[in-house]
């Protein structure tokens, strides 16, 4: 299941849908990632994050597939905000769940790297020094990297 | 004529994020465009670089694909970022 929002994204009720959904998995892991207050070029005034519908969606639904077809998943949750948000504002929730503790750890690490570096997003942060589109950062890279290897 | 669309960092160059346009006679693949609209906007290579990706109505393309039916051409610079 997949959410791309203009609103502010509430993880309580995104876990309640998702066990919900899962009811009887085993196990359930969520991540709730938020617009950090500090930036390298000062104190973030507010995030506007920018996607192309429907390749952002597509990428995404295909992310999702691929990580349903590694691990043996129940159910699945993605949202992201997109627009214009503040920082300590939910900017993505991704949820697993699963008859195994570590296939819905994995795969939720593994859609987080997805969403970090290869989802269609353009972000934008305006600081106290002025507004820069932010690019990818080299750890990014390695880090979804991790998943190819193993293919 | 054809819709053009400029991602991220792109809106800054082009001034919108958005333009409608009549491609020019001799600007017949993705690649063209790129060059075209490179001097247009006297973008100084920044539509030029190779991380910069084109889809054409919605799919991504290489720099030779045609833009015969192209009614929708994106500009996309690299995704993601922390």
């Amino acid at each position: 299941m997949l959410q791309l929002s203009e609103m502010p994204l509430r993880a309580s009720e995104l876990i309640k849908a998702l066990e919900k959904r899962s009811a009887g998995a085993g196990g359930l892991v969520t991540f709730t990632g938020q617009v950090r207050p500090e930036a390298k070029s000062g104190s973030v005034s507010s995030l506007f994050l920018q996607a192309y519908s429907p390749m952002t969606e597509n990428g995404i639904e295909s992310a999702i597939a691929e990580a349903q077809c590694r691990w043996p998943l129940t159910a699945v949750s993605v949202a992201h905000r997109i627009g214009e948000m503040l920082p300590g504002d939910t900017i993505v929730f991704v949820g697993t769940a699963s008859a195994h503790r570590r296939a819905a750890f994995e795969a939720a690490d593994f859609l987080m790297d997805y969403l970090k570096t290869e989802a269609i997003f353009w972000k934008r942060e305006s600081t106290s020094s002025g507004t820069n589109w932010i690019e990818p950062r080299a750890e990014d890279y390695s880090d979804a990297s991790r998943w190819t290897e193993h293919k | 004529m054809t819709k053009l669309l400029y991602f991220g960092r792109l809106s800054d160059i082009t001034g919108s994020a958005e333009e409608t346009l009549t491609l020019p006679q001799d600007v017949s693949t993705a690649g063209e465009l790129r060059a075209y609209l490179d001097l247009r906007f006297e973008a100084g290579g920044a539509l030029l670089e190779p991380t910069v990706r084109i889809a054409v109505n919605n799919e991504l393309c290489f720099d030779d694909m045609s833009l015969a039916g192209a009614e929708e051409i994106a500009f996309m610079p690299p995704v993601g970022g922390g």
